[in-house]
């Protein structure tokens, strides 16, 4: 496979999963703006999680809901607005489209039509949710097409690594955000968090049903972050994502028959993950954790770009 | 334009229609109007999700757009379609005949046949192809060649695309989309298939391969980048052919050979075929501030090493000025008269032409030598007397830059409309495959089609469209 095409594979999924986030992200952001009086909070945090605070300093004043989805959404001088995102998504889908089935290539380029049929005007409050809906289930059906009829081979393999590598961050983002909701209480075992605080994290990462079926936990913020950050079961957990990352490295491997350094960085990361507490991490603040986590994440996926030649 | 009787392919006046469109016609009476008029809108549908679009240059975000597509196809009989491929297979016979004897001993100028100054002094002749043999001796393994018709046998061959034509992949969407439209007609029209072009196209590929001991030979395909506007094009072939779809930054010469990167280092390739011009093939041998190129490749295909498809300096043989002596050359080569016809071509530089030319400016097309596109064109029927009177000074100010041809009464084929059929003219592409081993070519072609009524003007740039063109079975 050309280097260039795996790079455009690992790409175009990673904006896919990005673009799912942001919409998961404002979807948490309304739900917050709707339940609570005051809603300017929320809405700042979520620029902070979605990393784009100085960008969006540069265009609004205020972090009005109105401003914050337009700008997350449709704002074209932000390039990781969904409107940008996902058009440089269908970008690497049409380099790459020579890689993937038509199934998978249809399902990315009808997600960027009607995605940007939806957002060709300012949504409205009341049709945001709908919107919002609809992105979430568009990228779920190119994920879909994917399952669906993809070989398992390496072309699968680099478009799962853009998925996890992306999510990783993602959900990092997200906790690092919250941190400072969940540390206050750390130190008080049992302590309860506020309802609808622990609710944004969890729905943040679709993860609010999850955690309320494992009956055993109470809404502790320890439980919830050793959830999200060591919980194998969860699809958005760091573990759970960093696994993926070393099972799909491991796969490329096998099929090259040669091993690369890139895997032995993940193995010893996953490794060394796994081997951490949650006790450990609130220690060592849970701030600093996160940091090095987003920051070993971004050179993993250097190496990963760098062993496999995505670029010259 | 008045008064001029156009020849309707399907002759939609006078006395039923004509035999090869019989089983149509009966099938299109029996259909539902509206339905109709839905399944077009559908059409347009299939083209957005498929992704079958042209880029338009010139514009500041990446805008694609469809090319139009009308629902009734072009049908061309078995017998009228075994004469063309016969004319055609000729003519490509004798283009790659030409391109040797032009690239070595020149017998065809010695002859005294071709002018050596038209063959020196032209931007298209690659004096770097001088004394190369291409691997397995093809130039054009892939021509387009464009005929036009006047009358029920009277087809002309307007040019010959030896470079890289382009728009074989609406020949083979074209066919796709009306399969899925209008499963039943095909039961009833026996058509013959044209969806083995990739494969032909992948297998006179590979038989051109340099030194193909190795097994399967790696093809490529060599787009300037998903910017072109034929890119969709390049991604399709690549995506039917089982070829890797590269760049030039994606390639590069190691230890002799040329190599692509791939995830596990560079790899040696076999055959590219390029759909980017000569000029920008290698930045070391010609055009230095490209980037598209391969700097070195031009060196590695000298030595045999690599094939390029079409092979580079082949735009020397679909030359306008050369055009005019192709009857010539097929004779000289094939030692056969044509079959089919050359449009009548006065050049320019000939006195007696250039005095007949400003004689009967206003019925004649006139055309820039080296120019493509329709640039620096002039449609004499078309011109207000200002722009005859300026033409008429160019032209005697550089007679040797143009030729002239007489305004062709295109044949018409009905298009689908609000208001029922209504003709349209047309120009037909059939696309020919050249291996050592033999010339290929699909039944059917790119069939273009001027949207607009009385118009002459087909190119898609200039708001033609494309039909699906369908060769009976015996």
């Amino acid at each position: 496979m050309l280097g260039k095409t795996a790079g455009g594979l690992f790409w175009m999924f990673r904006y896919l999963e990005r673009s799912e986030n942001t919409a998961r992200l404002i979807d948490t952001g309304l739900r917050m703006a709707l339940t609570r009086s005051s809603g300017e909070d929320e809405w700042n945090s979520i620029i902070t999680t979605a990393g784009v605070r100085p960008a969006f300093d540069e265009v609004h004043d205020e972090a009005s809901m109105a401003h914050v989805v337009d700008f997350l959404l449709r704002d074209r001088s932000n390039p990781s607005s969904v409107v940008c995102i996902l058009e440089a998504a269908r970008s690497n889908a049409r380099l790459v489209r020579t890689a993937i089935t038509p199934e998978v290539w249809e399902a990315t380029n009808e997600c960027w039509m009607s995605v940007m049929d939806v957002l060709k005007r300012p949504v409205s409050a009341k049709d945001l949710p709908a919107v919002l809906g609809a992105i979430r289930q568009q990228s779920a059906l190119v994920r879909g097409a994917l399952h669906g009829t993809m070989l398992r081979n390496d072309v699968y393999n680099f478009a799962r690594l853009g998925t996890f590598v992306e999510r990783a961050d993602n959900t990092a983002r997200i906790l690092d955000v919250k941190y400072y909701t969940l540390l206050p209480s750390a130190g008080a075992v049992g302590s309860r968090l506020d309802n609808a605080q622990w609710e944004t994290i969890l729905r943040s990462v679709s993860a609010h049903r999850s955690f309320r079926w494992l009956d055993e936990q109470e809404m502790s913020p320890r439980a919830i972050a050793n959830f999200v950050i060591f919980d194998e079961r969860l699809p958005r957990s760091l573990r759970f994502c960093w696994q993926k990352v070393t099972e799909n490295l491991f796969q490329l491997d096998r099929t090259y028959a040669k091993r690369r350094d890139c895997y032995d960085t993940a193995c010893q990361l996953t490794e060394d993950l796994q081997k951490l507490t949650i006790d450990e991490v609130f220690e060592t603040g849970l701030h600093e954790f996160l940091d090095d986590f987003i920051t070993d994440n971004i050179h993993l996926a250097s190496q990963i770009e760098r062993c496999y030649r995505f670029v010259e | 334009m008045g008064g001029v009787q156009f020849f309707d392919e399907m002759q939609l006046e006078g006395e039923g229609v004509r035999d090869a469109y019989q089983a149509y016609y009966d099938w299109f009476a029996a259909e539902d109007p509206a339905l109709l008029k839905k399944k077009m809108r559908e059409a347009e549908a299939v083209f957005r999700r498929i992704g079958i679009t042209f880029n338009v240059y010139g514009q500041s975000e990446a805008v694609e757009r469809l090319i139009p597509f009308d629902i009734v196809p072009r049908i061309i009989s078995a017998s009228e379609w075994s004469r063309l491929s016969q004319g055609i297979e000729q003519r490509v016979r004798a283009i790659n005949a030409f391109l040797y004897d032009i690239y070595h001993r020149q017998d065809i100028v010695r002859a005294g046949i071709v002018p050596a100054d038209l063959i020196a002094a032209n931007d298209a002749f690659l004096p770097q192809m001088i004394g190369v043999t291409p691997p397995g001796g093809i130039y054009t393994h892939i021509v387009g060649t464009d005929i036009v018709r006047t009358g029920p046998n009277e087809f002309f061959v307007l040019e010959d695309n030896a470079r890289t034509p382009s728009g074989v992949s609406y020949m083979l969407e074209n066919r796709e989309t009306m399969l899925q439209l209008f499963p039943d007609v095909f039961r009833q029209v026996r058509v013959q298939p044209v969806s083995d072009y990739p494969k032909m196209l992948r297998r006179s590929l590979s038989e051109c391969a340099a030194d193909s001991q190795s097994g399967k030979p790696v093809v490529t395909v060599l787009t300037p980048g998903l910017h072109n506007s034929a890119y969709f094009e390049h991604s399709f072939l690549a995506d039917q052919m089982g070829a890797e779809l590269v760049e030039g930054h994606d390639l590069r010469v190691v230890d002799g050979y040329v190599a692509m990167r791939t995830t596990e280092g560079y790899k040696r390739i076999d055959v590219i075929y390029r759909r980017v011009d000569d000029d920008y093939l290698d930045p070391l041998n010609f055009q230095p501030d490209s980037y598209l190129g391969v700097p070195g490749l031009l060196d590695v295909y000298r030595a045999g090493r690599i094939t390029i498809a079409n092979a580079p300096g082949t735009g020397i043989a679909d030359d306008k000025a050369i055009y005019s002596y192709m009857p010539e050359i097929v004779e000289f080569y094939t030692g056969e008269r044509a079959i089919l016809k050359n449009v009548e071509t006065w050049r320019c530089s000939d006195p007696s032409s250039l005095s007949y030319v400003l004689d009967n400016l206003a019925d004649l097309v006139v055309k820039e030598v080296h120019g493509s596109g329709g640039y620096g064109m002039l449609v004499g029927p078309a011109a207000s007397k200002r722009e005859l009177a300026a033409f008429a000074k160019k032209l005697k100010a550089k007679p040797a830059n143009y030729i002239a041809q007489p305004t062709l009464s295109l044949s018409t084929v009905p298009i689908f409309t609000n208001k029922g059929l209504s003709p349209r003219h047309v120009d037909l592409r059939p696309f020919v495959l050249v291996s050592p081993k033999g010339i290929e070519i699909t039944p059917g072609g790119l069939t273009r089609v001027a949207l607009k009524q009385g118009s002459l003007v087909v190119n898609s740039s200039q708001g033609g469209g494309t039909k699906d063109t369908w060769v009976l079975k015996d």
